[in-house]
């Protein structure tokens, strides 16, 4: 298993790992709390694949993704990284 | 064309690893010798069980071991290295079997020291849109600036498409830009508006239309799939299995365009059990199981006896005696007794011979546009599919959004369920926006797995006991509420409604304050 990387598969989006010092002007930005955005899971196979470019990504880590949407061309969403 | 680099691999005890993190940057002596140069740094990885690597560190120095004051040691004798470690990473489990020795094959085990590769995180792809041309970038900011909102991509992309095309002076595009911001900030839902109420209405009213019956696909034998309203309610339920899973593989060049070539990969990926191609006859009388295999659906699935033979072997928990005579296979039991022969002989049926398990039919057929063969498969495995090597993993998909979000993660089960909804949709011939679908879709994945829309999922998770109560099973949430002592602080719409005051949508989540003019 694993051979495959699942972030070239087309349903999966881009995928990034906010740093720290991001973290703080993204939420002022959209005006929420971490606890609000969506959440993605530790252990969700996309997480799997960038701990191995970013090293370890604890929880509370915020991920940026790259959407594609049908109607705004690109949009960039959050999600904060809970326990499993 | 892959980056790999030659890194250590050695097997370690929690504690030492947990010496190295507090005390990095730090001397580590080993009892390994290292015979290689290798260019520094070097990363190496830890593992605690032997089978996956557990930890990794930054090497920055290797040299002979030396006793010297505040160093680390792995044991307390047989010392042969010094190893600088700059920092200790915690990383996902990596199993040591996606490790490479050097002579190209994978490692297996590491009771000691080895040394591996492992493709470089820098070919880790991740990019997948292209970059925002100086213009678009310019605009957006401007935009930003002036007044305050952001538009979307798609609307910047085809602004400065306009511009070049229209060739507009200074003035004029100012005037088109105005325009457009003003039309974007009409067209914005307004704050407080029930999104959710009207996403509702949006796939109910149309879902009224649709057909209830499970359609039979003409033209592709024995293979159905199921459409219309029970598809929808299937993906909104979040089934782990939809009633019938389908596979599209797409496969890599130079084979999908050979019709042959392709059949020989479907071969391989359907799922071929000893009852496809034989009968298993119970003989009561002398306690024996008799294989009678078909040679007509054997030639056709490729199988041979001894294939069959081989098989059997698979079944450890009996101590079996296979008798091979002609055409037929003879099975014995040490012990037997009725009850232990019939679950003897139901094991048999379903031992897979060859194939990935759960896919019971693979049927080549020409792609939509017929320029290449796509194998279509009935039932579905798709985290062993994507490793099959001839398979194009970056187009293959499956039905299945459990298993998509297993295997893809939660953003592609989002995208999933979007496209299997409006696809469903569409064959009826019906039309709702992609943003109604859209939200759905964010509400089923909010939480990092897909959870369904109703009582399981996300309705039965509301804060709110009133709102529970009042979709499903009302006495049950009451009961449990009065229990628990649980709040109500009455924010949501339907607790209102029971309580009789204004809901909190769009002017009841107002409050007007009036300022007076001094005079």
């Amino acid at each position: 298993m694993g051979k495959f990387n699942v972030l070239e598969h087309e349903l999966v989006p881009e995928h990034y790992l906010v740093s720290e010092d991001e973290e703080e002007e993204i939420l002022k930005q959209l005006g929420v709390k971490k606890e609000q955005l969506p959440k993605i899971k530790k252990s969700d196979a996309v997480l799997r694949v960038l701990e191995r470019k970013y090293g370890h990504i604890p929880v509370g880590s915020l991920i940026k993704i790259v959407r594609k949407s049908p109607t705004a061309g690109r949009i960039v969403v959050y999600r904060v990284v809970v326990r499993d | 064309m892959k980056m790999t680099e030659l890194s250590l691999i050695w097997k370690d005890k929690l504690e030492n690893v947990d010496r190295l993190r507090m005390n990095a940057p730090v001397y580590y002596a080993v009892d390994f010798e290292i015979k290689k140069e290798l260019e520094l740094p070097v990363y190496g990885y830890i593992t605690l069980k032997g089978s996956e690597a557990n930890y990794r560190v930054k090497i920055t120095e290797i040299k002979k071991y030396e006793p010297m004051p505040g160093i680390i040691k792995k044991t307390t004798k047989k010392l042969q290295t010094l190893l600088k470690i700059e920092e200790v990473q915690d990383i996902a489990a990596i199993p040591l079997s996606e490790f490479r020795k050097e002579d190209g094959t994978y490692l297996k085990r590491v009771t000691k020291f080895s040394y591996g590769m492992i493709e470089e995180e820098k070919e880790i792809k991740i990019k997948k849109f292209r970059e925002f041309t100086p213009e678009e970038k310019e605009l957006d900011e401007n935009v930003r600036k002036k007044y305050g909102i952001a538009l979307p991509f798609s609307v910047i992309e085809k602004l400065v498409k306009v511009k070049e095309e229209l060739e507009l002076n200074k003035k004029e595009w100012d005037k088109v830009i105005d325009k457009v911001v003003e039309k974007y900030k009409k067209r914005r839902v307004d704050p407080y508006e029930a999104v959710g109420i009207v996403a509702a209405q949006s796939i109910g009213e149309p879902g009224t239309q649709m057909t209830l019956r499970t359609f039979h696909y003409a033209g592709v034998a024995e293979m159905n799939v199921t459409l219309g309203l029970p598809r929808l309610i299937e993906i909104v339920d979040a089934r782990s299995q939809p009633s019938t899973p389908t596979m599209e593989i797409y496969l890599k060049e130079g084979i999908r365009e050979d019709e042959e070539k392709v059949k020989e990969v479907a071969k391989k990926i359907e799922s071929t059990t000893i009852i496809d191609v034989a009968d298993v006859i119970t003989s009561v009388a002398d306690m024996s199981l008799t294989i009678v295999p078909d040679s007509k659906k054997m030639e056709g699935r490729g199988v041979k006896i001894e294939d069959i033979v081989d098989s059997l072997s698979k079944l450890k928990t009996y101590k079996l005696t296979v008798e091979l005579s002609e055409d037929r296979i003879k099975v014995r039991l040490p012990e037997a007794s009725y009850k232990k022969l019939y679950l003897l002989g139901e094991s048999i049926k379903t031992l897979t011979l060859r194939g990935i398990k759960g896919i019971s039919r693979a049927i080549v057929r020409k792609s939509r546009d017929s320029s290449e063969w796509v194998i279509y498969t009935q039932g579905s495995n798709l985290g062993d599919v994507l490793d099959l090597e001839e398979v194009d993993g970056k187009r293959t998909r499956t039905n299945n959004i459990i298993e998509i979000a297993e295997v893809l993660g939660i953003e592609a089960a989002r995208n999933a369920i979007i496209e299997e909804a409006i696809n469903t949709l569409e064959q009826q011939g019906l039309n709702v926006d992609v943003r109604h679908i859209m939200l759905v879709a964010d509400t089923m994945t909010y939480n990092g797995v897909v959870e369904a829309i109703g009582r399981h999922g996300i309705a039965g998770e509301k804060e709110s006991v009133l709102a529970r109560a009042a979709f499903e099973i009302t006495s049950k949430h009451l009961l449990t509420a009065g229990v628990l002592g649980e709040e109500d602080h009455l924010r949501g719409v339907a607790e209102n409604i029971i309580v009789g005051q204004p809901v909190t949508l769009g002017t009841g989540a107002v409050t007007l304050i009036y300022k007076g003019k001094k005079r």
